[in-house]
């Protein structure tokens, strides 16, 4: 009797260890593709990255060299377009439902929200083509940038709420009890508040559209010269790199790993800032 | 110490008197409320906007091909824009093939991460996995497809596919040549961008189940990994299906890296090493070569189809999510 | 032993509190008339009629949930804040009516400060900046005027001396009672003509709060006070008119000496003495 419990005990200890044996695998497998991905990036994308990439546009098919600066440039007036369309919308759209609205309206306005928040970024690629490429008849980075654009807003609304929320009231009693109107009460006391949080949110929504290719790719369609205005095709970082890494040359092969390097370095910056912004964040206000 | 009516005026000129004061400020308008509160409801209001927006695009940019093809559209497998024949049965099956591949190999590695970082990893080790993981999502699919042509294909090809050859070569599943780019290559890197939401989805889960159970099942002698599996997982089963639904409508939807290394064959076969295509991918590669009205209604159709079965999916990730869990869920979500 | 009791007693000898047969004097700030207040379906507030006095601090006491904190908030219509709130009766500010169709909420909270039972002072601020807010985000732009609103009011809250090389630092900086203080020069820089305090030094340690209570003596040479209190020392120290509220209702009103020494209703004197069910 004493034995064989003994034993199951004993049993036991073994199985738990090895269930935390086995999670432990688990979890040094999911970060794996992590670790590969850097690494690939860093030794297939440092050769390739030169002088000549950052400064020179694209060499033309076939010709070895050239750079990718028109993708890069391509991609800040794309991350600037969306941003001038989701900041906004985002930002007032989380206000509304930290501080106004009925119970039920926002509950069902959240609820939206999270579903566009799963809705496939390509879907938005071809709503934006009916919407304005076929409308206008050309590609343009006003189209990719709206594409972007929408995408972000859902993002931006639901990190803006959340941080709103987390405001104290106290805040808002003082502000209104000094005879100050609701809405200034809510622009400069709890924005102003929150605005750590509120600038983290608009930061990682940007890292994530400038990583996106498939809204661009029948929106802002990419472009191998500069854009001379936003109603033409442009040239974006990831689009580039999609093309080049189908295409059937060493070179731009060369290049999309160079690309990616960048696109990706540009990406985690953005994380690391982010990190520091929102550090003790728990102990503080916001 | 002073006195409230001391005059603390002598440095500063004339006396401010009360009534200057309350004149001095400005008359508080009824309009900025007002006008603040409708800017931001209508800013509010562009999600639903949005959601019909894009319904009644994909709707509109596809009645032709709706009224010419019928239900037929989604049970034809014959893909020939030459020959303006269009059935979009092979892309249906291609995303849910990969998608269940993906579901195989992701959810139990991320709910075995996520009960690793809740309940079994020292305490040290788990905001430094947490921080990676988030770094992986961070990561943009095309990179990953990028990686996936030149390192995972070729590795894959050259190892695990050539001994699951060897192994199930006999069985339909894993017969045939191997090309390389093909369902099963497909299915995995999906499996790794669906990782990170599924194992922080699945972390706020497993974080929200209350102490009181883990206390009540070590006050009873089990063991770390009883408590685990009895009082943890078990208690959070609903909130882990919503993790996996979650991810099951990320994977349908997802398009770069899966159209890089996925082969975009339509055509419906058993082998996993054979090319596949997916809803997705299609709309990635041909849409800018529709040339005529009917093969861009088509893809319109397709892209019609797949926001369809996402938004079906993600509506029932949400309705088991937002019953058992709370905001912090919602966050792991983005 | 310190007993409210013997606190008002010393207080009227000193000529510090009113005696006990003192009436409510004729100039009064307030004019509450059969107020009552809902939150939903739940009456907070019953049928409560009652002046206050100009130039006066005027206590309200009574066990948790009597409802008044909701009486004091009803006095500069920050009760309206919690959703679903109905009301009835009227209030009058100097004969004006505060509930009035044609006079805005923040007018009415420009005319009457509030003071928090949480010092809240705004954490993107500096002190400085704190002080000087309600006047800048209600038009005020002369930076002249607003320099010396700010020195006069961090002067009627005896902070000045303490703060007047630190005017930059985040107002957060400073200590509890500091911080309490600063609130209360915030809330004068608009130049109110009441100032309400809820449970002001229910946070704060005894030195702290003896200065605030100090500051309120201060403060009424020139300011209506009304402070919610659950502290019967605190009242007996500071007031001159005391309230004693319970389940909504206003159950006996009159001056301090007379609530602490005699009075009328039994239900006060089970409350002032502790034996309170």
């Amino acid at each position: 009797m004493h034995l064989s419990r003994a034993r199951s005990h004993t049993w036991r200890k073994i199985k738990s260890a090895l269930a935390s044996g086995i999670a432990f695998v688990s979890a040094v497998l999911v970060i794996t593709p992590l670790g590969l991905v850097f690494f690939h990036l860093v030794i297939n994308g440092a050769s390739s990255l030169n002088w000549d990439f950052f400064t020179k546009l694209p060499a033309p098919v076939g010709a070895v060299g050239g750079g990718m600066v028109n993708a890069i440039v391509g991609s800040l007036e794309l991350l600037a377009l969306a941003g001038i369309i989701g900041i906004p919308i985002g930002v007032l759209g989380g206000v509304y439902l930290a501080e106004y609205g009925s119970a039920r309206l926002n509950s069902v306005l959240r609820f939206l929200a999270d579903v566009l928040n799963g809705v496939p970024s390509i879907t938005w690629g071809v709503v934006v083509y009916g919407l304005v490429v076929l409308r206008f008849k050309s590609f343009s980075a006003y189209a990719g940038g709206l594409a972007l654009g929408l995408i972000m807003i859902p993002l931006i609304l639901r990190t803006t709420e959340e941080v709103v929320l987390l405001v104290p009231n106290g805040y808002r009693e003082a502000a209104l009890a000094l005879g100050v109107s609701r809405w200034k009460t809510i622009v400069h006391i709890v924005m102003k508040t929150a605005s750590k949080g509120i600038i983290t949110g608009i930061l990682l929504a940007l890292a994530r559209i400038g990583g996106e290719t498939a809204p661009l790719l029948f929106t802002a369609f990419g472009n191998h010269f500069w854009n001379h205005s936003l109603s033409q095709p442009i040239a974006a970082l990831p689009l580039q790199i999609f093309t080049y890494a189908i295409s059937p040359y060493d070179d731009w092969h060369r290049q999309a790993w160079a690309g990616a390097l960048v696109l990706v370095t540009g990406i985690f910056c953005v994380n690391v800032i982010v990190r520091i912004l929102t550090r003790g964040r728990t102990a503080s206000v916001v | 110490m002073e006195i409230a009516t001391a005059p603390a005026s002598k440095a500063f000129g004339p006396p401010v008197s009360p009534r200057s004061v309350a004149q001095a400020m400005a008359r508080p308008s009824r309009f900025g409320d007002k006008a603040f509160e409708w800017l931001t409801f209508a800013m509010a209001l562009t999600v639903a906007v949005l959601v019909v927006l894009i319904g009644w695009e994909l709707w509109h940019g596809s009645v032709l091909a709706i009224k010419k093809f019928g239900f037929h559209f989604l049970v034809t497998s014959t893909w020939d824009p030459v020959a303006d024949q269009f059935g979009a049965l092979p892309f249906i099956y291609g995303t849910l093939v990969s998608s269940l591949i993906a579901l195989l190999i992701a959810v139990p590695l991320g709910i075995a991460t996520a009960a690793y970082l809740t309940e079994l990893a020292p305490l040290w080790i788990r905001q430094p996995l947490v921080s990676l993981i988030e770094m992986l999502a961070a990561i943009p699919s095309v990179i990953l497809g990028l990686w996936g042509i030149f390192v995972m294909i070729p590795w894959l090809r050259d190892y695990p596919f050539a001994w699951l050859k060897r192994l199930f070569g006999w069985t339909p599943l894993f017969g045939g040549p191997i090309y390389g780019p093909c369902m099963l290559a497909g299915g995995i890197i999906i499996a790794v961008m669906i990782l990170p939401i599924i194992t922080s989805v699945s972390r706020e889960i497993l974080r929200s189940v209350p102490d009181l159970q883990r206390e009540a099942a070590y006050g009873l002698g089990a063991t770390r990994w009883e408590a685990t599996r009895i009082a943890v997982l078990s208690y959070a089963k609903k909130g882990l299906f919503g993790a996996v639904i979650l991810g099951l409508g990320r994977a349908l939807g997802e398009t770069m890296a899966v159209t890089m290394v996925i082969g975009n064959t339509p055509q419906i076969v058993a082998s996993l090493f054979q090319p596949g295509y997916t809803l997705a991918s299609v709309l990635a590669n041909e849409f800018t070569e529709a040339t005529t009205d009917i093969y861009l209604q088509a893809l319109f159709e397709i892209g019609l189809v797949l926001f369809g079965i996402t938004i079906l999916v993600n509506l029932l990730a949400q309705l088991l999510l937002r019953t058992i869990a709370t905001t912090s869920a919602t966050r792991a979500v983005q | 032993m310190e007993t409210p009791e013997r606190t008002v007693m010393e207080r009227m000898e000193q000529g510090t509190a009113p005696p006990p047969d003192a009436e409510i004097p004729a100039a009064h700030t307030f004019e509450v008339k059969n107020l009552s207040i809902w939150y939903g379906e739940k009456r907070a507030i019953d049928n409560v009629t009652m002046d206050v006095a100009s130039n006066a601090v005027t206590a309200i006491i009574g066990p948790s949930g009597c409802g008044k904190s909701t009486f004091l908030r009803a006095l500069n219509r920050m009760h309206e804040l919690t959703p679903k709130t109905r009301m009835d009766g009227t209030v009058l500010l100097h004969g004006d009516d505060l509930y009035s169709k044609t006079i805005d909420p923040a007018i009415v909270r420009r005319r009457v400060g509030m003071i928090f039972q949480k010092s809240n002072p705004f954490p993107t601020m500096t002190i400085g900046e704190n002080v000087v807010i309600g006047l800048r985000l209600n038009g005020v732009r002369n930076q002249r005027f607003l320099n010396e609103r700010l020195e006069k009011s961090l002067r009627m809250a005896a902070l000045w001396d303490e703060v007047k090389d630190d005017l930059h630092k985040p107002g957060t900086s400073l200590s509890g009672g500091q911080q309490q203080r600063l609130c209360i020069a915030r809330a004068l820089a608009v130049e109110p003509e009441v100032v309400l305090m809820d449970e002001p030094c229910s946070a704060l340690d005894p030195i702290a709060t003896a200065k605030i209570e100090e500051l309120i003596h201060e403060l009424k040479a020139k300011y209506t006070i009304v402070t919610v209190t659950h502290n019967m020392q605190q009242a007996g120290r500071i007031s001159d008119y005391t309230a004693f509220m319970y389940l909504g209702r206003l159950i006996e009103f009159g001056p301090t000496t007379k609530i602490f020494t005699n009075p009328t209703e039994k239900q006060t004197e089970d409350y002032i003495t502790g034996r309170f069910g």
